[in-house]
C-alpha cells in the first residue's frame, strides 16, 4: 500500500505526519510512502531527506491524493480538505469525531475509512500510538519553556555572590500526561513544585516526579479515575469550591501556574479564576494549556498571550505541540507508524482493517460506508479499578474533632473511675492498718506510678535487656537476705545465705549479660 | 547515724535503679543506663551491710563473691540463643529467694513470740523490729510474708518449667494435667483457706501447705502454656518476680525492696501487656493457655505449597531492590542469624535496601529477635518494629521469612474463624515475592494452617534455615 502524508493546512500548524525515519519503518511492513512537497519543511525536514528515505515527492496535495490508498495527518481534515479525498480511502489523523459529526458523516457517505488518532483506547496495548498523550507531554514541557520564557527570573534558587535568588514556585493543575510532564520539567529545572489533581490517587505519580501534592481536605469520595479510562470526572460544587478556596491560599504565593484540567467532551473547567489572578505577584506567568477548550483561567484568550492588570502573563496559546514541531512530528509520526503496524498484521504491505482489535475498532470512526463512531466499550478495561482501601473513611475535620472529644472524655471517665475506687480502697486501708504499715504502702504505690511512667518508654528493641536488667535488679531482695542472715537462729541463717548466694549470681549474671547484649547493639 | 546513712543510700539506689530502666529508651543511653543499676545495686548492698544490725558480713562477702562468679561466667558463656532460658533461670532464683526469706521472716516471728520481755530487749537486728511489732503489725506481716512466699513459690516453679520448655527439657506443648484450670482453682483456694488458718494460729503447717500449692500452681500454670506464648509467660514471670521482691520488702519494712519491686512488677506486667497486645490476645486467655475456641470451621486452604531451590532464590534476590527480611524463632533454633547477617551485609554491599521487620512477639523473649540480630551485627536502624514496616510490604521486591509461622498468618486477617483472628500480623504476601524458609511442611506450634504457603506468590525454601541460607551465599553476587 502507497501512505501518503499532506502537508498541513491549518493556519500555525508546523507538524507532519511522516518523517524520513518513520517512512523507513514503513517501508518495512511493506508500504512505500509519497509526500507532499514541502509537508516537513516547518518540522525541519526538508524534501531532499524524505527523498533519501525513499519516500516519493509529489508536487501538491492532489498527485498525493491521487497516488496514495492510505492518507496520514495532524489535524483533521476540514470539509474541502475532506471533499479532495477519493472514496474508499483510509485517513488516519485526530479527527475529534464527536465534535465532527457532520464531517464524518460526509466521510461515511464517501465510503473513506476514518482512523482518528484521538480515539485511541488508553489500554497498555496501545500506549505506542497514544498520540494525546505523546502530545500532551510535549505540551507540558512547552508550557514549563514558556513559562520561563515570560517570567523575569530564574527557576532555580540560588545564592550567589551577587545577593540570593528564592526558586520559583510553580503550581501544575491537573496531573494528566501534559501535568506530569510540567511537573518533571519545572523540577528539573529547580522550582519547588506543587501539583493538584481531583484524581487522588495520581498523588503518588506527582510525589515520584518531586512535586508536592497538594492536598485537598474533603470528604467527598472522588470518582476512582480508572471508572473514566484514566481521565478526570466532572467534581461536584462543594468540592469545586473546596478546589477553589485552596487555590485562593495558593494563588498569593505562586510565581507560575500551569492548568491543563480538561474532562473528557466538555468545555475546560474554570478553576483559576480572576480574583485569583489579581491576588497573584506582578511578572507572574499563568500557563493554561486548556485554552483551546475555553482555558481554565477566567483571563485566557485562546491563542494569545495577554498581560493582566496587575501585571500577570497569560499565555493562552493552543499550539504547544506544534511550537516544537521537530519532536512533536517524529512522536507523532512514530504514533502513526504503530497504527500502521497493528493494520498490518502480516507486514506483507496489505491492510487488514480488523474490527475484532479493541484497538483498531476503537479508533475507527468510520468504516465500509457507515459510522463507526462512538466504539462498544473495549474488552479490556483500561485501569485495573482500585481496590478501595479500607482507610479511605476520611473523616471531616468535626467529626474527627468529635471523636476525639469522645474519645478524651471516656478517657477521662475511666481515668477518675479508677482514681475513684483506687482512692476509696486507699481510704479504707487507711482506716484500718497501723501507720507503719501506710508509710510502706505509699512508697509502694509511687513506685508502681514510676515503674509504669518509665517503662513505656523502653524501645521494643530493649525488651530482651530489660528483662535481664530487671531480673538482676529484682536480685535486690539480697537486701532481705543479708538483713536476717546476722539475726536468729540456724536455720534462718542457712537460708538467708543461700538466698545471699542467689542472689548473687543474679545480680552479676543480670548485669553482666545486659552489657554484653547492649554492646551488640550498633549503628550502621 | 548509721540508719539514716542506709535510708540515704537507699533513696539514692533507688534514684539510680529508676534511671538505669528509663535509660532503656535509647540504644545509646542503654548502655549508660546498666551502669546506673549496677552502682545502684552496690550501693544498695553496701549500705546493708554497713547499716544497723547486720552480722556475719564475711560470709555474706564470700557468698556474693561466690554466686557473682557463677553468675559472671554464665553470663560470659550463654549463647543468645539461649537468652530466654538464662532468663527464666534467673527469675526462678529470685523466685526461691523469696521463698526462703519468707519462712525466715516466719521462723522469727515464732522465735521472738516464744521470748519473754527481756530476752526480746536483748534482740538486735531483724528479730528486733519484729519485736517491737503490735499486734495488729505482727497481722500484717505476716500477711505480708505469706504473699511474698506465695508469689515467690509461684515463680520458683514456674521459672523452671519455663527454663525446661524454653531449653527443650520439657516438652514445650501446653499441657494439662487432667482436671485442668479446677486443680489450679483448687490450688488457690486451699492457699486461700491456709492464709486464714495461718492468720489466726500463725502455724508452720499452714505455711508449707501454702507453699506447696504455690508451687503446685506455678508448675500446673506454666505447663498449660507453650510456644509461642512464651514470651508473655517470661515477662509475666519477670513481673512476679518483682512483686514477690515488692512482697518481702514489706514484710521487712524495706522501702529500697518495696520501689524495687514495683519497679520489676510493673515493668513485667507492661511487658505481658505489650505482648499480649500484640498477639491480640486477652492476658487472661494466654494464662489460662491454649488458643482461645474456634468460632466455627477453619477456611479451607486451597492450592499447594511450592518449593524451589536456592538457585531461584538467589536469582530472585539478585533482581530484587528491596528485601525485607522476617525472622522467627525458627532462626534461632537454627542459629542461623550469623548466616542472615552475612547475606544482609552481601546484598546491602550491592545498594540494595535490606531491612527487617520484627513482630513483637518473634521469638520467645519480648525482643528476642533484636538482640539476635545485634549479636550478628546488623545494624540496628534497619531492624523495623512491625508498625513501621507493615505499610512498605506491597512496594517491596522479596519478603524473606526465615522460621516465623503465626507471625505471617494471613488467615488472622482474612479467616474470622481462625484461632488467631485479629492478631497484627506482617503483612509479607503483599511483597512482590515471598520466600519461606521452613524446615518442613509442618503447621508448627499453634498447629494453624498458614494459608500464605499457599499463596501464589510464594516459593517454599525447606531446609534448615542456616545450611538454607549458607548454601545461598556464594550465589549472591
Amino acid at each position: 500500500m502507497k501512505i501518503g502524508a499532506l502537508t498541513e493546512v491549518f493556519p500555525g500548524e508546523n507538524r507532519v505526519a511522516m518523517t524520513p525515519d518513520s517512512a523507513t519503518q514503513l517501508a518495512k511492513l511493506g508500504h512505500s510512502s509519497v509526500i507532499q512537497s514541502g509537508a516537513g519543511a516547518k518540522a525541519g525536514f526538508s524534501d531532499a531527506a524524505y527523498a533519501a528515505a525513499g519516500v516519493e515527492v509529489l508536487a501538491d496535495a492532489a498527485s498525493v491524493v491521487a497516488a496514495a490508498d492510505v492518507i496520514v495527518k495532524v489535524r483533521g481534515p476540514d470539509a474541502a480538505e475532506l471533499a479532495k479525498l477519493q472514496n474508499g480511502q483510509t485517513l488516519i489523523s485526530f479527527f475529534w469525531p464527536a465534535q465532527n459529526a457532520e464531517l464524518l458523516e460526509a466521510a461515511a457517505k464517501k465510503n473513506l475509512t476514518i482512523v482518528a488518532m484521538d480515539m485511541v483506547p488508553r489500554i497498555s496495548r496501545a500506549q505506542k500510538m497514544d498520540a494525546l498523550s505523546s502530545m500532551a507531554n510535549i505540551a507540558g514541557y512547552r508550557a514549563v519553556m514558556e513559562a520561563g520564557n515570560n517570567f523575569g527570573r530564574f527557576f532555580t534558587g540560588q545564592v550567589t555572590a551577587a545577593g540570593k535568588v528564592p526558586p520559583a514556585k510553580v503550581l501544575v493543575v491537573g496531573a494528566g500526561v501534559a501535568g506530569l510532564a510540567a511537573v518533571g520539567t519545572a523540577t528539573s529545572l529547580g522550582a519547588i513544585v506543587h501539583a493538584f489533581d481531583v484524581r487522588p490517587e495520581v498523588a503518588e505519580q506527582i510525589e515520584s516526579m518531586g512535586a508536592n501534592f497538594v492536598f485537598l481536605d474533603f470528604a467527598e469520595q472522588q470518582t476512582d479515575g480508572a471508572a473514566t479510562g484514566g481521565y478526570a470526572a466532572p467534581s461536584s460544587p462543594e468540592f469545586r469550591e473546596a478546589q477553589l478556596k485552596k487555590f485562593r491560599e495558593l494563588a498569593p504565593e505562586m510565581d507560575i501556574v500551569i492548568t491543563t484540567a480538561l474532562i473528557p467532551g466538555r468545555p475546560a473547567p474554570k478553576l483559576w479564576t480572576e480574583d485569583m489572578v489579581k491576588m497573584m505577584k506582578p511578572g507572574s506567568v499563568i500557563v493554561d494549556l486548556a485554552a483551546e477548550r475555553g482555558g481554565n483561567c477566567d483571563l485566557t484568550v485562546p491563542d494569545q498571550k495577554i498581560v493582566s492588570d496587575n501585571g500577570v502573563t497569560i499565555v493562552g496559546y493552543t499550539d504547544f505541540p506544534s511550537r516544537m514541531a521537530a519532536q512533536a512530528s517524529t512522536l507523532y509520526s512514530t504514533n502513526i507508524r504503530h497504527m500502521l503496524t497493528d493494520l498490518t498484521p502480516k507486514k506483507d504491505g496489505v491492510i487488514a482493517h480488523n474490527m475484532e482489535d479493541d484497538v483498531i475498532r476503537g479508533a475507527t470512526a468510520a468504516h465500509m460506508g457507515a459510522v463507526t463512531y462512538p466504539p462498544p466499550p473495549p474488552k479490556i478495561a483500561a485501569i485495573a479499578a482500585a481496590k478501595p482501601k479500607p482507610k479511605a473513611v476520611e473523616l471531616t475535620p468535626v467529626e474527627r474533632r468529635a471523636q476525639e472529644v469522645a474519645a478524651f472524655k471516656a478517657q477521662t471517665r475511666n481515668q477518675v473511675g479508677l482514681l475513684a475506687i483506687g482512692g476509696g480502697l486507699m481510704l479504707l486501708a487507711g482506716l484500718y492498718a497501723p501507720a507503719s504499715f501506710m508509710s510502706h504502702f505509699i512508697v509502694f504505690v509511687l513506685a508502681v506510678f514510676v515503674g509504669f511512667q518509665v517503662i513505656w518508654n523502653v524501645s521494643h528493641s530493649l525488651h530482651t535487656p530489660l528483662m535481664a536488667v530487671t531480673n538482676a535488679i529484682s536480685s535486690i531482695i539480697i537486701l532481705g537476705a543479708l538483713m536476717q542472715i546476722g539475726s536468729g537462729s540456724f536455720l534462718v541463717i542457712i537460708l538467708a545465705a543461700l538466698s545471699v548466694f542467689m542472689a548473687g549470681i543474679n545480680i552479676f549474671g543480670g548485669f553482666m549479660v545486659t552489657r554484653r547484649m547492649l554492646a551488640m547493639f550498633q549503628k550502621s | 547515724m548509721a540508719y539514716g546513712f542506709t535510708t540515704a543510700a537507699y533513696v539514692v539506689a533507688a534514684v539510680l535503679f529508676i534511671l538505669s530502666l528509663g535509660g532503656l529508651s535509647g540504644q545509646e543511653s542503654a548502655k549508660r543506663a546498666v551502669w546506673y543499676g549496677i552502682v545502684g545495686m552496690a550501693l544498695a548492698v553496701a549500705a546493708t551491710i554497713y547499716g544497723p544490725g547486720f552480722g556475719l558480713w564475711w560470709l555474706s562477702l564470700a557468698l556474693i563473691a561466690g554466686g557473682g562468679a557463677i553468675g559472671w561466667i554464665v553470663a560470659q558463656r550463654v549463647q543468645m540463643t539461649e537468652m530466654p532460658q538464662l532468663v527464666a533461670a534467673m527469675h526462678s532464683l529470685v523466685g526461691l529467694a523469696a521463698v526462703f526469706i519468707g519462712f525466715n521472716t516466719h521462723i522469727e516471728m515464732v522465735r521472738v513470740a516464744a521470748m519473754d520481755e527481756a530476752a526480746r530487749a536483748a534482740l538486735t537486728g531483724f528479730a528486733a523490729t519484729i519485736a517491737h511489732k503490735t499486734g495488729v503489725e505482727i497481722t500484717i506481716l505476716r500477711v505480708e510474708t505469706f504473699l511474698g512466699i506465695f508469689i515467690g513459690a509461684v515463680t520458683f516453679t514456674g521459672s523452671v518449667i519455663a527454663y525446661g520448655k524454653l531449653a527443650g527439657k520439657v516438652d514445650g506443648k501446653a499441657k494439662k494435667l487432667p482436671g485442668g484450670h479446677v486443680l489450679n482453682a483448687t490450688a488457690a483456694i486451699i492457699s486461700l483457706v491456709l492464709l486464714v488458718m495461718y492468720l489466726q494460729s500463725g502455724s508452720s503447717l499452714a505455711l508449707i501447705g501454702m507453699t506447696l500449692a504455690a508451687l503446685f500452681i506455678g508448675y500446673h500454670l506454666i505447663m498449660g502454656i507453650g510456644g509461642a506464648d512464651m514470651p508473655v509467660v517470661v515477662s509475666m514471670l519477670n513481673s512476679y518476680s518483682g512483686w514477690a521482691a515488692a512482697a518481702i520488702g514489706f514484710s521487712l519494712s524495706n522501702d529500697l525492696l518495696i520501689v524495687v519491686g514495683a519497679l520489676v512488677g510493673s515493668s513485667g506486667a507492661i511487658l505481658s501487656y505489650i505482648m499480649c497486645k500484640a498477639m491480640n490476645r486477652s492476658f487472661i486467655s494466654v494464662i489460662l493457655g491454649g488458643f482461645g475456641g474456634t468460632t466455627g470451621p477453619a477456611m479451607e486452604v486451597t492450592g499447594e505449597q511450592i518449593a524451589i531451590d536456592a538457585e531461584g532464590v538467589a536469582a530472585a534476590l539478585n533482581d530484587a531492590d528491596s528485601i525485607i527480611i522476617i525472622p522467627g524463632y525458627g532462626m534461632a533454633v537454627a542459629q542461623a542469624q550469623q548466616s542472615v547477617s552475612e547475606l544482609t551485609r552481601k546484598l546491602r554491599a550491592k545498594g540494595k535496601n535490606v531491612r527487617f521487620a520484627i513482630h513483637p512477639v518473634a521469638g520467645r523473649l519480648p525482643g528476642h529477635m533484636n538482640v539476635l540480630l545485634a549479636e550478628a551485627k546488623v545494624p540496628y536502624d534497619i531492624v523495623l518494629e512491625m508498625d513501621e514496616i507493615n505499610e512498605d510490604f506491597p512496594e517491596t521486591d522479596v519478603a524473606i521469612v526465615i522460621g516465623s509461622n503465626d507471625i505471617v498468618n494471613p488467615a488472622a486477617q482474612e479467616d474470622p474463624n481462625s484461632p488467631i483472628a485479629g492478631m497484627p500480623v506482617l503483612e509479607c504476601w503483599k511483597a512482590k515475592q515471598v520466600f519461606v524458609s521452613k524446615r518442613g511442611q509442618g503447621t508448627g506450634y499453634s498447629g494453624i494452617e498458614n494459608p500464605l504457603f499457599y499463596k501464589e506468590n510464594t516459593r517454599m525454601f525447606y531446609g534448615d534455615a542456616k545450611k538454607s541460607l549458607d548454601s545461598l551465599l556464594p550465589m549472591i553476587e
